[in-house]
């Protein structure tokens, strides 16, 4: 592979490390924003977390998490602010298969694709 | 040892802890995790489910939720300094993921199968092998000379960015290294970890990688792994949004100080104390999971 195509690549790696650091932070704030809405209404109720009951139905899955953010519910936009810090890793495969794309290597985009398979398998609830 | 189980008592005792008081307990807790993980270069997800468990009475499936998410977060927002120095062997740490992918769906779906006890037992045992893996050990300097027929037709092997320019080096074992990954995306899945450590272990000492690639490369991966969990979680309910708040904010925030301390920290005398920090913290886990305290 020759040398251009390999330097133009750790600029995209750059670009893309910067790209997943903002995601990082952006959910941060989103998670934040959520926390602040949720302790401001049951920052005085008693925690309950010594039994397992698992969460209400709204809160497992994308489209449920989606319309209880969209209500400005305290914990469905902390939640909304967890689905994208785990879109980060995600965003980062699918990055990985662009530059795999660009250099025409077609046996790692099938790879990355493979890996892509996986994580939204795990996501949409398989 | 009995410090901790006063503290525990007194705070699950206590009839005035709130959410408010609690949210702030947990967010000083992950805190500290998430500034020993980075400055010993071990991650801070090990501390932080042992910590909600054994100190906050919280059940194991919810801090294994909730110290999932803070993995994935200290692994991308390390990423975009680990890219900088061109270590990571993208094409290797792909490749793997495909292993530990599989071995993180599987994980997590066994999880919520698993009693809380026996989670706390299993995290126990994983816990006192990270405290022996902790230990200083010398980094193999053994490095293939000749390429593997496998890592060639897998395009495998890569360069080391040094300062007298790029120096090519060979990947070796690759099927082991493969299912040494399943194995640790297993581990993941199971205890809501990153399993670093056992991804360093493959790639170092299996595949014969340089140190600094390992490193890297195993966390581009811990992200990718932790995320394939996080899916099974959030459907199974593992996922509290009350409890991880406060976890990745302080894991994010302790992970950030500690890596710009780094320079100046004397690593080898913390690592000794990060040791000694998990084998308390294994013994409190095993004594929860026999007695049955982890959770219902």
């Amino acid at each position: 592979m020759a040398t251009v195509t390999e330097r133009d690549d750790e600029a995209f790696e750059v670009l893309l490390g910067r790209v997943l650091q903002a995601g990082v932070v952006l959910a941060a704030i989103v998670v934040a924003i959520g926390g602040g809405i949720y302790l401001g209404r049951h920052g005085h109720d008693v925690p309950g977390y010594g039994v397992f009951q698992g969460e209400p139905g709204d809160l497992r899955s994308i489209a449920g998490i989606f319309s209880a953010a969209r209500r400005l519910e305290g914990r469905g936009v902390i939640q909304l602010g967890l689905l994208l810090l785990i879109a980060t890793p995600i965003a980062r495969v699918l990055f990985a298969l662009v530059a795999f794309a660009r250099q025409k290597n077609w046996m790692y985009v099938g790879i990355s694709a493979i890996v892509l398979a996986l994580l939204a398998y795990s996501l949409t609830g398989g | 040892m009995l410090m901790l189980i006063n503290l525990r008592s007194s705070i699950h005792n206590c009839p005035f802890v709130t959410v408010l008081v609690f949210t702030i307990v947990v967010t000083l807790g992950a805190f500290g995790a998430g500034l020993l993980g980075a400055l010993t270069g071990l991650g801070g997800g090990v501390v932080i489910v042992p910590l909600l468990v054994g100190l906050l009475r919280v059940d194991i499936h919810y801090a294994m939720g909730a110290s999932l998410v803070s993995v994935i977060a200290t692994s991308s927002g390390a990423a975009a300094a680990y890219v900088r120095e061109g270590y990571s062997n993208v094409r290797l740490g792909m490749l793997l993921e495909v292993g530990t992918t599989i071995g993180a769906l599987c994980g997590a779906t066994l999880a919520a199968h698993v009693p809380a006890s026996g989670l706390a037992v299993v995290f126990g045992c994983v816990l006192l092998y990270s405290a022996y893996l902790s230990r200083p050990h010398p980094m193999s300097d053994v490095h293939p000379t000749s390429p593997d027929p496998l890592a060639t037709t897998l395009q495998l092997d890569s360069t080391l960015p040094t300062p007298d320019g790029p120096v090519p080096y060979h990947v070796v074992r690759v099927p082991t290294g493969f299912a040494l990954m399943y194995g640790a995306g297993v581990l993941s899945g199971l205890l809501g970890i990153g399993s670093g450590a056992v991804k360093v272990l493959a790639l170092d000492k299996a595949m014969q990688l340089p140190f600094k690639v390992s490193t890297t490369t195993s966390n581009f991966m811990i992200g990718v792994t932790a995320a394939a969990s996080a899916g099974v979680y959030l459907h199974r309910g593992f996922i509290d949004p009350g409890l991880a708040m406060p976890v990745v904010i302080g894991v994010l925030l302790g992970s950030t100080v500690g890596a710009r301390v780094l320079a100046t920290a004397k690593t080898k005398r913390l690592r000794s104390l990060f040791a000694v920090v998990i084998v308390a913290l294994a013994i409190e886990m095993l004594y929860n999971g026999f007695t049955g305290r982890a959770g219902g």
